[in-house]
């Protein structure tokens, strides 16, 4: 599985690895990691230079095209300050998806490096800082999306104990969670029928438990199931879980 | 329209085959979940040491063959090794013509499907029939299996009652308890009548040239028990070093499998009949069946060949759920199929290169593996080996031009800020495939490029001198 090791924490200080869909997209997403990372006591840095983890193309076989753009992250997020991404996708094509392309390559060695000092925002709150209660109120019926990617790494489990321990939030189970919601980058393009199926499958088990809102660690995921709910005419509220905690210190559900 | 031949297969699939294969799967892979971390504390570990067992074995057949070749002849067995399918069924063939053998009952066995040993037979002048339930309504309909495990996954008892009405097998009855009970009469006479009987291995111990055989309907010891000459037929990834390691495969094959704690039958065959015992096949032949299987050793995917073929993986795949076997076009479906039946063909890779990219790397498949196999990771290297061999991928969007940008931060920037036109032109009037593709079926979110770094700039900026 993914579990690996770790470069231990020190200090307090790390550097923000936006994701290219909330560059691009989710600008709020990216606003509240900072918000939450800094109510953690966590000073943040943004390496402007930043662009993407290289994923899609490392997906789409292309690993030449993919190794140039992880050269250029390993070249942005240089120094030893750990990379917090609140994406369990683009964390794990850093710490396992780049190993594998580099892996006959001679600066694999900093490929590695970079992926020991990578964090998904939930996990490095909670496995890496410690925290364990998250403060403020969200009066909310919660459905938590377990990305794929977050799959056999300590994210998940971070995510629903920072969740639950929220006054007034509910965290409501639905149906074959375990399941790809059907997104799989290029995936969702070039098998446009299966992508849909699967994320209508996840929608019909989503809608059925009720939830106030459609909470992920991963905006990929939410990108392509609210668009296909919006299709439909039957939009669904999504969030990220770092708007959920930035929302909960503000003392409820803010925008979306 | 989809640019990909499984894509498009999936979307024509009737609607009862999607259900009836979505149930049993989803059933099978949920009772497998619950028997596993109801019965041991921490399976994760055994399929750990599973996979380390199968993968010592693998890539230590120079060591474990001979010596398995060695017992086998010791304990008075034949051994015979073929290099690919046409060899596999030569061997077949001579030995039922040395005899004099004309028919041959078979077990269910996934390498006599992969070297197509039954057409083969046939056009020989040989009767090769399967004893297998389901097995048995593949061939009388001509038609392949859609599953590892249960090759007519897509069927219904309605389209099997026709089928038993047509072949003669008595009046339209779909209760699954007649169907049954009429193969076995038909086959029962079968059996008596069988020269040959064949089998695969599910294991082979290398330390005692015991084969390990798995079945629910006991019909490979119905073959074995009339016949006078026992063919097995075994892949050279069949073996493990030692007895004692069955006990760890045992456990997970019928758990992941068929959820159940072990199956019905299992037998432990190490040799023809002994002159003390009362009976048994007087000739046992192993042959076992490369096909293959030593380049995929010796390339960067030989972790596939730890697979002991229990289809856990299909049953849990969202894929499989939704495109059934068949879309694979391969004997071997669902995500090991898609690494492996690709590598089967050696050269010809190409022809199924596109079976690798059939799957959102959701990794569900490694999760419920028992030996462990990191099979998104062997997807991804198949990818990359298609590309590199420069094999057409309809639907994938080009990638050179996005690393490009990707790597040069003032373009990214730029092109960050140029992404709005999203907001103001209508998509469909946009020519990028891969935004049409997205577009067909969901909404697209508002294009906000570059917001976020606006934010945190005007938040760093330092505040007026009169404000502090």
């Amino acid at each position: 599985m993914l579990n690996r090791e770790r470069t231990p924490l020190t200090g307090r200080r790390v550097q923000l690895m936006a994701t290219c869909l909330c560059d691009a997209f989710y600008d709020d997403v990216a606003a509240a990691t900072v918000e939450v990372l800094e109510h953690a006591g966590v000073e943040v840095a943004f390496p402007e230079g930043q662009t993407c983890c290289g994923q899609p193309a490392f997906n789409g076989g292309d690993w030449p095209a993919s190794r140039r753009v992880v050269r250029h992250t390993v070249r942005t997020f240089a120094g030893e300050d750990p990379v917090v991404v609140p994406s369990g996708s683009c964390a794990a094509m850093l710490f396992h998806g780049a190993v594998l392309e580099f892996e006959k390559e001679p600066d694999a060695p900093a490929v590695e490096a970079l992926g020991r000092r990578t964090w998904e925002l939930a996990d490095y709150l909670v496995n890496g800082l410690g925290v364990r209660t998250w403060p403020g109120r969200y009066p909310a019926r919660v459905a938590f999306h377990r990305s794929c990617h977050s799959r056999g790494t300590d994210s998940v489990a971070a995510a629903l104990t920072l969740l639950r321990s929220i006054a007034g939030l509910e965290v409501v189970e639905f149906g074959e969670a375990e399941q790809c919601c059907g997104f799989g980058g290029t995936f969702a393009v070039t098998f446009p029928h299966l992508s849909g199926a699967m994320g209508q499958l996840k929608l019909d088990h989503v809608r059925a438990a009720q939830p106030d809102v459609y909470v992920s660690g991963d905006m990929s995921c939410m990108m392509h199931l609210g668009g296909l709910a919006a299709r439909e005419g039957r939009p669904i509220r999504t969030l990220h879980l770092a708007q959920v905690l930035r929302d909960a210190l503000r003392g409820g559900e803010a925008k979306s | 329209m989809s640019a990909q031949a499984i894509d498009r297969f999936a979307a024509t699939l009737p609607a009862e085959t999607r259900a009836s294969v979505y149930q049993s799967t989803k059933t099978t892979h949920e009772k497998r979940t619950r028997l596993l971390f109801d019965q041991f504390p921490d399976p994760d570990r055994l399929r750990t040491l599973a996979g380390e067992i199968k993968q010592h074995a693998i890539e230590n057949l120079d060591t474990y063959l001979p010596q398995a070749e060695a017992r086998l002849r010791a304990n008075g067995a034949q051994v015979h090794w073929a290099g690919t399918a046409e060899a596999a069924c030569a061997h077949v063939l001579r030995i039922m013509r040395e005899r004099g053998a004309t028919k041959m009952v078979k077990a269910k066995t996934m390498v006599s499907e992969e070297i197509e040993l039954a057409d083969y037979l046939g056009r020989h002048g040989m009767e090769a029939l399967e004893t297998d339930l389901g097995e048995f309504i593949i061939q009388i309909d001509h038609d392949h299996p859609s599953h590892i495990v249960r090759p007519i996954i897509h069927k219904n008892r309605r389209e099997i009652a026709t089928s038993f009405e047509r072949e003669g097998l008595g009046a339209y009855n779909d209760d699954p308890a007649t169907i049954t009970r009429r193969a076995r009469h038909h086959l029962r006479h079968k059996y008596l009548a069988a020269d040959v009987g064949l089998t695969g291995a599910n294991f082979l111990s290398a330390e005692s040239g015991r084969i390990a055989l798995v079945t629910n309907e006991g019909n490979s010891r119905f073959s074995v028990a009339a016949t006078r000459c026992h063919i097995v037929l075994v892949g050279i990834e069949k073996i493990v070093p030692r007895d004692r390691d069955l006990g760890i495969l045992l456990n997970l094959l019928g758990r992941s499998a068929t959820a159940q704690d072990l199956t019905v039958y299992t037998e432990f065959i190490s040799g023809p009949r002994d002159p003390a015992q009362p009976d048994g096949p007087e000739e046992m032949h192993v042959i076992f069946v490369d096909n293959g299987r030593t380049e995929v050793l010796a390339g960067e995917c030989r972790e596939i060949l730890r697979c002991i073929r229990c289809g856990a993986c299909l049953n849990v795949c969202p894929i499989y759920r939704q495109a059934s076997g068949h879309a694979y076009r391969s004997v071997y479906p669902g995500p090991v199929g898609a690494v492996l039946s690709p590598l089967l063909l050696k050269e010809n890779f190409p022809q199924k290169a596109d079976l690798p990219k059939a799957s959102s790397l959701c990794g569900a498949c490694h999760e419920v593996c028992p030996v462990n196999i990191p099979i998104p990771d062997l997807l991804l290297r198949l990818r990359a080996r298609a590309k590199e061999e420069n094999v057409p991928s309809p639907g994938t969007p080009p990638m050179a031009p996005w690393a490009l940008l990707a790597s040069q931060p003032t373009a990214w920037r730029a092109a960050l800020v140029a992404g709005r036109a999203l907001n103001v032109l209508p998509t469909r009037l946009i020519p990028v495939p891969a935004l049409q593709a997205w577009t067909a079926s969901r909404e697209l979110p508002a294009w906000r490029g570059g917001e976020f770094r606006r934010w945190l700039k005007a938040r760093r900026r330092p505040a007026p001198p009169a404000a502090r």
